[in-house]
């Protein structure tokens, strides 16, 4: 599993800079914002927590169709699915690489990003903290929308219509968290029903696109 | 004699293809009853005038809407342990009829909210949530479009079907934690005392069989479709195979 996860991340930081995309893709997002809505700071502190997350949504969704897309066209997935390894255990590991390569990127820019949206300072840990619960979440649901996706030509559109549904509960458990921060009231509930979120996807997911995933390769 | 036997193709184009006409018809005449009982039988609301009319619609759409998405689920997993193709088409088959109900549900409120609450639409839990479930009405039915190999297919979209129906319910009860409601609650419930009031209560319940009926109707056609459209299919291969 080690070796899997070692390739995994090499991969994705050698071929023409997969991981670095999503990040920039999240900076220009998030810079749309403002410049489409105006420089009000009190709007933009307001509407902060939620441009953040969607952008985060987004950003996750723009590398998930490479997720076993490279895999499947030169064989790979063949091969990783008659080794021993449990093939939940080969999607736990690449939803795994996703969220290090996408996922965590996006929690070391996120703060700089919501100071210039101009989100109150007590809400900046809350909204690492969200974002570090939430975003795995996106990873392994996204690994079942990419499972299910995989053998067809134009899969990207048609795993945004997928996924994208799919997203809302941590969207509204995650933007709702920094939000309540944001305005001085305790985001406990929305902070653990995010954790629910994520931890049942973690749990749940790999055996979800694993599934899809022997089905595709039947 | 058992329930399974209509897994069986040839008996379910048999049996479906007596029942057909007869769903078909009682679906018109009590579709018809309910809905001339409710336009023009009853009286006006005291507070919403004829606006209130739009229940016996908008109710029976909505909740065909949720118990097709429901009924689409069932069929998955009947489909995904015993693996009989007719469960797998009539969940194909239900789809886009459950996405028409959910439209319906919408349009109608929409209708009925521009004079009453005074927009067509607001971010109301149970709106937002109807308008979720249409996406993953829609996303279902690209799904089984983009598949080339049916059995695949079937398969992909009951993996599809399983994890949607957890993220559907997990949206319900999420987005009533985003947003307070402006919809009324339950119009009818079996537990309660207090429903509409009965005036409007027999005429509704005569359109949502009606509208039951006609979903009936619509499914027994569309899945006889999607049999000889598979039959066709198989004629094709065969002989192209030579």
């Amino acid at each position: 599993m080690a070796a899997l996860l070692r390739r995994e991340l090499l991969l994705a930081l050698r071929s023409g800079g997969g991981a670095g995309l999503g990040v920039s893709f999240f900076l220009v997002t998030i810079l749309l914002m403002p410049l489409g809505i105006g420089p009000e700071s009190g709007l933009l502190a307001r509407i902060a927590p939620g441009v953040i997350w969607v952008a985060a949504l987004l950003a996750c969704l723009l590398s998930l169709d490479r997720l076993f897309q490279a895999d499947h066209e030169d064989g790979t997935l063949d091969i990783l699915a008659l080794a021993p390894l449990p093939l939940e255990a080969v999607v736990a590991v690449k939803a795994l690489a996703h969220w290090l390569t996408t996922g965590l990127p996006l929690l070391v820019v996120a703060p700089v990003l919501a100071v210039t949206l101009a989100l109150p300072g007590a809400a900046m840990p809350w909204l690492v903290a969200a974002l570090a619960a939430g975003t795995p979440a996106l990873s392994f649901i996204g690994a079942t929308g990419a499972a299910l996706t995989v053998g067809l030509r134009r899969g990207g559109l048609l795993l945004s219509l997928l996924v994208l549904p799919l997203y809302i509960p941590t969207l509204i458990f995650g933007a709702r968290a920094v939000d309540l921060a944001a305005r001085g009231q305790s985001p406990a509930t929305a902070f653990l029903l995010l954790g629910a979120v994520s931890l049942g996807t973690l749990a749940l997911g790999p055996f979800a696109a694993a599934a899809a995933l022997r089905m595709n390769l039947r | 004699m058992s329930f399974w036997e209509y897994a069986n193709p040839t008996r379910f184009m048999r049996l479906s293809g007596a029942a057909l006409p007869w769903v078909a018809g009682l679906a018109a005449l009590s579709l018809a009853a309910g809905l001339i009982w409710g336009f023009f039988l009853t009286p006006d609301d005291f507070r919403q005038g004829s606006t209130v009319k739009i229940i016996f619609i908008h109710v029976p759409a909505a909740m065909m809407a949720i118990n097709i998405y429901v009924m689409m689920f069932a069929a998955s997993l009947v489909w995904l342990i015993r693996r009989h193709h007719v469960s797998a088409l009539a969940a194909r088959a239900a789809a886009p009829v459950g996405a028409m109900m959910t439209v319906i549900a919408l349009l109608t409120g929409a209708l009925w909210g521009q004079p009453m609450w005074g927009s067509p639409w607001e971010w109301d839990p149970r709106l937002t949530s109807f308008f979720v479930l249409f996406l993953f009405y829609l996303g279902y039915i690209a799904l089984w479009a983009a598949i080339e190999d049916p059995d695949k297919a079937a398969d992909l979209t009951s993996v599809l079907a399983m994890v949607g129906s957890v993220f559907a319910v997990l949206s319900r009860y999420a987005v009533n934690f985003w947003s307070q409601g402006l919809h009324q609650g339950a119009s009818l419930s079996m537990d309660r005392q207090e429903n509409v009031s009965n005036v409007f209560w027999y005429p509704l319940l005569l359109c949502i069989a009606g509208f039951f009926l006609t979903f009936l109707a619509l499914l027994l056609l569309r899945t006889r479709t999607e049999i000889r459209a598979r039959r066709i299919r198989a004629l094709h291969q065969r002989m192209a195979a030579g």
